[in-house]
């Protein structure tokens, strides 16, 4: 899939790989998400090992498996590498050129990430009500997640030494040699990171593809349990989702190689010199205007005309402040929870690069892209049979949706703790600072901006999540988007319009901390 | 045992079944400053992380101050070695100000005296306290250089580890900062171990000297004693220009082309080389008449400024040496010189 071209940089220093163990404490929570993160996983190994071979061939050949598999794959396939190219230039005018208006569109492109893909959905039927297939799928997801590779890249961008690009153009290269040669390749934890999260998206949404009649795996299983909550199909489908899941994941550990993501060279990294647009300047700015009126227009403007049709008997308040309530409830508790267990995976997968380090990354990463129905299946028969007390618990949604959510902060908390020089850490040792105390003054501290912005997109996915929500929320939750839901799905698009504007008004502030957090890291 | 800070005996370390250190000893006496040479990836760096904590060694001991710190069996953390140490880059702290850089060991203290401490260190480092509130990225590498040695000094450690901590200076301010840096550290009476690829550098602020090579020290010793009399060949060429002669040693005395020149006692009688400084050459310019033994031709001379290198093609078979001397009035070309050794050389085999 993505896999531009590896150069694998060797390290110019006499230092060895440090093979750094990690402590009891680490070693502990980590090796307990893995027995976590194994439950989906095993319900649906489970699922289908209790069928049979012989029904579950059955259930896996057929002709409606080969067409939810030409959607699912294509979406991807198509849907990643656009976003990819939507993000990277956009990070790439708004970061290192001229472009006149830049502090105004830095944070305009995090924006959509405050609209929920079923809300975006929903707002694209409001305008072309024919809109449905492949193709509907596609600009939806790829409007809705764009800024997932914006985000990182952007980020990376204002961190990279300007002192290799530089020396690029100083052996002949030109602005776009530069590009391509020099930091694009720099770029590559961050594309592939947001590039695997879109991946993992695409196939777990349910929402914005059902309400576009695109069928892929997810929305099929979704419909399965809702028709017959029978497992068999379902989980036989699930299982299929899952070896798409691993060939993802395959496919971005081998395209991310080991190369070395730590600054090299002396001193602090000064600001680069923008480059000049020139001539193109009129063009560029004209693809950030469409890109801004498909993203963030389209939905504002159907929001706005459902609103004004449904006037103020739409506005139910004491509704809306319950749901907003609980939603912003649950999401705190979860993106605290979940930033703080990223860190120790985060550590391991950086600093160890092991085998079990790999696999501990990619249990995470399976169980977020297992559609949350099947997460949420698993954990319901898991707490049934185990641990009823749990069943229909606050505990059990929030542990749904760190396992759901973990990858979103694992990226993040990932690639800032990448950048943390290692020289920086045994500086701090050999200052007589223990390595808890180092951590908490050096790397906790350098890692902050990429924590909350990871934490912050784990508040929004929380905020908006629906399928695990419905089916694992304590009788009497009522969130915003499960309001949203079952307004829109009983056809009652006006009543449904407060509920998404309060959803977008929830997200903006938290998309414009994480907006302010990462441009910070440029300031230090 | 107590007279020693720093004592280190049999280390080796490899990685992925490459051995990067053999059989190392080393001892530093209190208030002085060691430097290890040695050329890029010989293990010299290696050496500096195991005995600040941050590699367990394979074999030997660490012992520093008389508490052993290290060995293969157990390993004492880097912050409770009081140990200072200073990186090649510097590492400070990019969220940190220079006064906060300063200020990270001295945790505990009160801020009234934090401070005073902070304005103490810079200005030991020659740095103006106005500095304090700047950012690591507002400083030139020498500034950033300097901060991260007050870093380290502030927690008055017994002994400092400054690795390759003028690499990335340009010349002028090199030759300063390590006279300066070297001068502080004296008057501290800190014990300092120096890593460098540099052997000027090694020579000029060291008090001993240990030249590595492949994970080996070849010799160990005074400033003088390494240059002076290095014991192989490798040490001989590496700490600078070497000229080598055939010879014939007999008790203690080498015969050659530039005459009968001592060398080291213990040289075994019989043909060997014998190795001088082109320094410990000079040329004098003779008249055509005087046709002495000991007279060479000048076939080519080289102009540096301050010194003038002259090869000159001695009479007889022997190769041309180089000289090298101060560069006022110089023999020209096709002069004919007398050449006489300054001092005694050395045998090697």
């Amino acid at each position: 899939m993505v896999a531009p071209p590896v150069s694998r940089t060797a390290a110019p220093v006499s230092r060895p790989d440090k093979a750094a163990r990690p402590g009891p404490l680490v070693s502990a929570t980590v090796a307990i998400l893995v027995a976590a993160t194994c439950i989906p996983l095993g319900y649906v190994v489970w699922g289908a090992v209790s069928v049979g071979w012989t029904r579950a061939y059955e259930l896996v050949v057929r002709p409606r498996v080969g067409e939810l598999l030409f959607n699912t794959v294509g979406l991807v396939v198509v849907t990643v590498p656009l976003c990819v190219v939507i993000g990277v230039g956009v990070a790439w005018l708004v970061e290192r050129t001229d472009l006149p208006g830049r502090a105004f569109w830095r944070p305009l492109f995090v924006a959509p990430l405050a609209i929920p893909a079923f809300v975006n959905s929903y707002a694209w039927v409001g305008v072309i009500p024919s809109l449905h297939g492949l193709w509907a799928g596609v600009l939806v997801a790829t409007l809705s997640y764009f800024p997932f590779i914006y985000l990182p890249v952007a980020a990376t961008l204002r961190r990279l030494d300007p002192a290799v690009e530089e020396s690029a153009r100083a052996l002949g290269s030109d602005s776009t040699g530069v590009f391509f040669r020099v930091v694009l390749p720099q770029l590559r934890l961050a594309i592939l990171g947001g590039g695997l999260l879109i991946g993992v998206h695409l196939l777990a949404e349910f929402g914005a593809f059902a309400m576009v009649r695109f069928d892929t795996f997810t929305v099929a299983i979704f419909q399965q349990f809702q028709v017959t909550f029978d497992g068999a199909a379902g989980s036989m489908l699930a299982g299929v989702l899952v070896l798409l899941c691993l060939v993802l994941l395959v496919a971005e550990a081998l395209a991310r190689g080991r190369a070395r993501f730590s600054r090299i060279g002396a001193g602090a990294p000064r600001a680069a010199n923008p480059i000049r647009l020139g001539r193109t300047t009129i063009a560029a700015e004209t693809a950030l205007i469409a890109l801004t009126v498909l993203a963030l227009g389209v939905p504002g403007w159907t929001i706005v005309r459902w609103l004004w049709i449904g006037g103020t008997k739409v506005w139910v308040l004491d509704d809306i402040a319950t749901a907003l309530g609980q939603t912003i409830g649950l999401a705190t508790v979860a993106a605290v929870l979940t930033t703080v267990l990223a860190f120790p995976v985060a550590w391991v997968a950086v600093r160890s690069n092991g085998v079990l380090a790999r696999a501990v990354e990619g249990a995470n990463y399976v169980t977020s892209s297992l559609p949350g129905i099947v997460t949420a299946l698993a954990l319901v028969t898991v707490t049934i049979h185990a641990a009823r007390p749990l069943y229909q618990s606050v505990a059990l949604i929030v542990f749904a949706y760190v396992l759901l959510f973990i990858p979103r902060a694992l990226v993040n908390v990932r690639a800032g703790l990448a950048q943390v020089p290692p020289g920086l850490e045994e500086a701090s040792r050999s200052l007589g600072s223990s390595p808890a105390a180092t951590f908490l003054r050096v790397t906790l501290r350098l890692t902050a901006p990429a924590a909350a912005a990871g934490a912050s997109l784990v508040f929004v996915a929380v905020a908006t999540e629906l399928t695990a929500t419905l089916l694992l929320a304590p009788t009497g939750t009522n969130t915003l988007s499960m309001r949203f839901w079952s307004l829109s799905s009983e056809l009652d698009y006006a009543a449904a319009a407060p509920y998404a504007l309060v959803l977008v008004v929830l997200a903006i502030p938290v998309t414009l901390v994480l907006f302010r957090q990462s441009t910070k890291v440029a300031a230090l | 045992m107590t007279t020693t800070i720093l004592e280190i005996k049999g280390l080796a370390k490899s990685f992925n079944g490459h051995t990067v250190l053999h059989d190392i000893d080393l001892a530093l006496q209190p208030a002085t400053m060691t430097a290890v040479v040695g050329s890029s990836g010989c293990g010299k760096t290696t050496l500096l992380r195991l005995i600040a904590g941050f590699e367990t060694p394979d074999a030997g001991t660490i012992t520093i101050d008389g508490r052993q710190v290290a060995s293969p069996e157990s390993a004492v953390a880097p912050h409770r070695r009081a140990v200072g140490y200073v990186a090649q880059d510097g590492a400070l702290f990019p969220h940190l100000t220079v006064g906060q850089n300063i200020a990270y060991g001295l945790r505990g203290a009160a801020r009234a005296e934090v401070r005073g401490r902070v304005g103490e260190l810079l200005e030991t480092v020659s740095l103006d306290t106005s500095y304090a509130s700047r950012r690591p990225h507002q400083l030139s590498g020498g500034q950033q250089q300097r901060v991260a040695l007050a870093r380290a000094l502030a927690r008055q450690p017994v002994l400092m580890l400054l690795d390759e901590p003028f690499s990335a200076l340009d010349t002028g301010l090199r030759a300063s900062t390590r006279k300066a840096v070297a001068g502080l550290l004296t008057d501290a009476g800190v014990t300092t171990l120096l890593v460098t690829h540099d052997q000027e550098e090694a020579l000029s602020i060291s008090d001993q000297v240990a030249v590595m090579r492949d994970g080996r020290f070849t010799q160990v010793g005074s400033p003088q004693q390494v240059y002076r009399h290095p014991t192989d060949r490798f040490t001989a060429e590496f700490l600078g220009d070497c000229i080598s002669v055939s010879c014939t040693v007999a008790s203690g005395v080498a015969d050659c082309a530039l005459g009968r020149i001592p060398v080291q006692a213990s040289a075994a009688d019989g043909p060997a080389t014998l190795v001088l400084r082109p320094e410990q050459l000079v040329a004098t310019v003779v008249s055509d008449s005087e046709q002495l033994d000991g007279v060479g031709t000048v076939i080519a001379t080289e102009f540096l400024g301050h010194d003038v290198l002259l090869t000159i093609d001695p009479a007889g078979d022997a190769a041309p040496i180089v000289v090298r001397q101060h560069s006022l009035n110089p023999p020209p070309i096709d002069a004919k010189v007398r050449v006489e050794v300054v001092g005694s050389g050395v045998v090697l085999n």
